[in-house]
């Protein structure tokens, strides 16, 4: 058993009026934060003072707090979702600070990704990347032939689990230098490309998302692998490989 | 008012394809003439959406997550039942639809669940069609397991994410009906009220979370797809921001309220750690497939591990008390939800808890057989019939980690204890909901135009649920039902025309919502709304939780009464309207907590029997096992809005019938 403790922290936190506002850090005391706590528990704490102090409080993104719907999204102390590896913000614990600490909370950084408001950032550039092409385009219909018809080798069906695994978080483009979003795209990519339901239009799926990507203004990928590294959910950097693969296959159609 | 179910007549194997044959229909160049608006974009929402555009229909779909992928359902892990049959064991359409019902404590619909079960095995092929990567064997066919309830292996799943897969699948489906211009998809949008035409649902009034602006958008058709209620324990495995809204608004409107007091407390969450605890974890049912349940038999041992003088692992097996499986010994540590987390809960009560913290609750879900028993397969498998501990030991960690890698990992995170070493801790926890809006069988609840799907409705799963039937319910409703029913409903209005927003009733709607908005942004009470959410939490868990009996449910009444009065006087919201404020949008959702709380004691109150997830402490036997009081009991409960004063609530009663299963008592053992 982890040994239940508190903590003071001091918070240097990134506030935005709006996304037109110019923002800054401002400086906040935390006291009597439990090392059991999550990260955004510790925000909650925070913000219940401000409350208290009839201070407008700090607007974070957050949901499940589980780690899987992808909505928290801070970047702290210079790393996406913070000092851990493969977690969401949601999954940080204080446990991972010291009494003491100043600890930087900053939004996503990425021109793709505007500041809607202090820590939350508009992702919707990675909603049309999806609508692009980021489907099978079987119809909803119920007339689809039985699931075992098409058998799938486990090792295809393992990799494209491993691929659809994003939770589309947008760490990997807040943490390029380049702001780039092909582990997100690669992974979707991906997960169809090795599944025999997506090849039919494995080529115009390639093209159209990675038309759509470089019209939101995300940069390139130069294999620097902090995306991977940050990847909450451990995507790997072959399905950017694989993507690269793809569509260079669909360019010489 | 008089309740009609409308369950078509003729034998329950039939009654869905006859009433499908019978039904209107709107032929595709009508479509295009109608609108339809879809609230909520998780498994039941999204696959509807993306259903009616497909059939050409005019779809704005409202979340108020920044995107659709985001939906709850996507946390949900374990699995999705069907009745394939492909292990060969005896599964069919009739034991799944019996096993819901019994699994639901025959509180559920019959003609609605045989239905879940009849389309149980299309939803497979659809989401597989959509290339959703569910787990395969080696010779590339689909793989299944067991869950808890059942004595089959039909549950489909995608390691531990299978909601998540599921729901990409649905939001693929839609984000390809966005792509091409049938759907309009309005994300960061929240429904604050249902707007009437002429006694039908016309349309409704939704905030632009970012703006604040009040918006109004009509349609012919109105579904509410926004999940359930459960976040009014605060405390609960719900996304912090799933909410009652739309469906507690909808009820002010005129649609009623069924069983509310039917929450599902899951067994095997993570126990709570400390007061600043903000929501609760759930760990995958899944894992009860290869875990066991236990807590020390001594109470002293129980002791000295709350004191920290003991580690589990130094409990010998003799000083064990694997409870379910005494209790149970058919279903051991599968039995349903329910049963395991009375059984934890009441070895709790009896001091042997094992969490050291103020609660002392917690018992062990241990993977140490598992992982000798299938280490030592792996080792035979591998040629090796002689293999050293260490060697069983290590292969075994292998195969859980294979399995269940993820969760272990996620404990690990939350707990900072590695699972494979020493035992996990868990504790039940609120998760589900059985009640919602009551719907007749084509999912239209009382107002007519408004339907209701997925977790928010109440008809197929009773007083419980069984494990991975709710991924189902949701996918079978919208995939499935509403284009058929919804469609029937709108086979009258294709000369109605585009229905104007500058009607009365749009005005008055949007007034009532900025009335309530302003009210609460002008208020400048003292305390936030936080303060209020989790005292209403706090009396919900203690008197409408586990165990519940008449004094808690008569003071849980009247105190949160009392709540909401204070609420109103003495609530602090920050900020403006005009611009993203999550304080608003909790107190605007709190409100509505605050009242179906109330309702669900109520409700909890007049049910004077224990039937699954409701357990009524004086109705129980000499085992501790829920009595059922079928002759007096065997009804829906469902509740008529009469103005703000809760207490006022007119109960209809639905009678349940069984024509084709025969009630028995629930035994497990």
């Amino acid at each position: 058993m982890a040994s239940k403790k508190n903590i003071n922290i001091n918070l240097k936190i990134w506030r935005q009026k709006n996304a037109k506002a110019k923002g800054s850090m401002e400086t906040y005391k935390l006291d009597n934060v439990s090392t059991d706590s999550s990260f955004l528990e510790m925000l909650d704490q925070l913000n219940e003072e401000l409350i208290n102090k009839q201070i407008e409080p700090v607007a974070f993104d957050h949901d499940c707090r589980e780690g899987i719907c992808g909505m928290c999204s801070l970047y702290i102390n210079g790393r996406a979702h913070g000092p851990d590896t493969g977690i969401t913000t949601c999954q940080l614990h204080m446990r991972m600070f010291n009494d003491g600490d100043t600890i930087f909370v900053e939004p996503w950084r990425s021109k793709a990704f505007p500041v809607i408001k202090d820590l939350v950032v508009d992702r919707t550039s990675f909603e049309r990347i999806q609508q692009a092409g980021g489907f099978v385009s079987v119809n909803t219909s119920g007339n689809t032939i039985d699931a075992n018809a098409t058998p799938v080798p486990k090792h295809d069906a393992d990799k494209a689990f491993e691929a659809a695994a994003c939770i589309g978080c947008g760490a990997c483009v807040a943490t390029c230098k380049n702001g780039s979003a092909m582990l997100f795209v690669g992974a979707k990519v991906s997960q169809f490309a090795l599944l025999p339901q997506g090849k039919v239009e494995a080529t115009q799926r390639v093209l159209n998302m990675v038309r759509q990507m470089d019209e939101e203004g995300f940069g390139n990928c130069t294999n620097t692998g902090a995306c991977e590294i940050e990847c909450p959910k451990g995507i790997s950097l072959e399905n950017i490989a694989r993507m690269n693969r793809e569509f260079l296959k669909a360019s010489l159609k | 008012m008089k309740l009609d179910s409308k369950i078509p007549d003729g034998h329950i194997s039939e009654k869905w394809t006859n009433h499908k044959n019978n039904l209107k229909l709107v032929a595709p160049n009508n479509r295009p003439k109608i609108d339809i608006i879809i609230v909520g974009t998780g498994l039941a929402g999204a696959s509807a959406a993306a259903s009616f555009a497909e059939m050409g229909y005019n779809v704005k779909a409202f979340c108020y997550q920044d995107s659709p992928r985001r939906a709850h359902s996507i946390a949900a892990q374990g699995g999705i039942n069907a009745a394939k049959n492909y292990q060969n064991d005896g599964d069919s359409i009739y034991r799944l639809f019996y096993d819901t019902i019994k699994g639901g404590d025959y509180r559920a619909r019959e003609a609605n669940v045989h239905r879940l079960a009849e389309v149980s095995g299309n939803i497979i092929d659809q989401c597989v069609a959509q290339g959703v990567p569910f787990a395969r064997e080696y010779g590339g066919m689909l793989d299944n397991r067991s869950f808890g309830g059942t004595q089959v292996q039909r549950t489909f799943y995608a390691a531990g994410q299978t909601g998540q897969q599921l729901l990409l699948g649905a939001y693929s489906a839609l984000n390809r009906q966005i792509g091409l211009g049938r759907v309009e998809m309005y994300n960061r949008h929240e429904m604050l009220e249902l707007v009437k035409v002429d006694g039908k649902a016309r349309g409704i009034i939704a905030r632009n979370l970012i703006t604040g602006e009040i918006e109004r958008h009509s349609a012919h058709a109105v579904i509410v797809a926004t999940g359930g209620y459960g976040n009014v324990y605060f405390l609960s495995t719900n996304a912090m921001g799933s909410n009652v809204t739309a469906a507690w608004k909808i009820h002010r409107q005129g649609a009623l309220f069924a069983n509310p007091a039917y929450v599902q407390i899951h067994p095997t969450c993570i126990p709570v750690h400390g007061t600043n605890q903000s929501k609760l974890t759930l760990m995958s049912e899944s894992l009860r497939n290869s875990g066991r349940i236990w807590v020390p038999k001594k109470k002293e041992d129980a002791e000295a591990i709350r004191a920290g003088k003991l580690k589990p692992v130094q409990i010998a097996e003799g000083d064990r008390d694997y409870f379910l499986e005494r209790r149970y010994p058919a279903f051991g540590n599968l039995v349903p939800r329910d049963v395991a987390s009375r059984a934890a809960k009441e070895r709790c009560d009896a001091g042997f808890g094992i969490e050291a913290n103020d609660t002392n609750e917690g018992v062990y879900l241990d993977f140490s057989t598992e992982i000798q028993n299938k280490g030592k397969q792996a080792a035979y498998a591998k040629g090796n019939h002689n293999p050293s501990a260490a060697e069983i030991t290590a292969l075994g960690k292998q195969w859980l980690e294979e399995k269940y890698g993820n969760l272990f990992t996620m404990y690990q995170k939350i707990t900072d204890e590695n699972p494979y070493e020493t035992p996990m801790k868990i504790y039940p926890a609120v998760h589900y909901t059985m009640g919602g809006v009551w719907v007749d069988y084509n999912l239209q609840s009382t107002i007519p135009g408004c339907f209701v799907a997925g977790e928010a409705n109440f008809s197929d799963h009773g007083a419980n649920r069984l494990g991975a039937s709710a991924l189902m319910q949701g996918l079978a409703d919208g995939y499935f039902v509403l284009p058929y029913t919804v469609s029937n409903y709108l086979a009258d209005d294709i000369r109605t025309g585009k229905i104007s927003t500058d009607l009365p009733e749009f005005v008055e709607a949007e007034n009532r919502v900025k009335d309530q908005i302003n009210s609460f942004i002008n208020n400048k009470g003292t305390k936030s709304v936080d303060h209020f959410h989790k005292r209403l939490g706090n009396i919900m868990w203690n008197k409408v939780g586990m165990g519940r009996n008449e004094n808690g449910l008569t003071e849980a009444i009247s105190e949160i009464a009392a709540l909401k009065e204070e609420f109103y006087k003495n609530v602090y919201v920050p900020g403006s309207n005009d611009e993203l404020n999550p304080e608003l949008e909790k107190a605007l959702r709190v409100a509505d907590f605050i009242e179906l709380g109330q309702l669900m004691a109520m409700d909890a109150l007049q049910r004077k029997e224990s039937c699954g997830g409701h357990f009524r402490e004086e109705y129980q036997d000499s085992e501790g096992e829920t009595l059922r009081d079928d002759v007096n009991f065997s009804f829906v409960g469902a509740w008529e809005y009469q103005g703000s004063d809760i207490n006022k609530e007119v109960l209809h009663k639905e009678d349940l019938k069984y024509d084709f299963i025969k009630i028995a008592a629930r035994n497990y053992k």
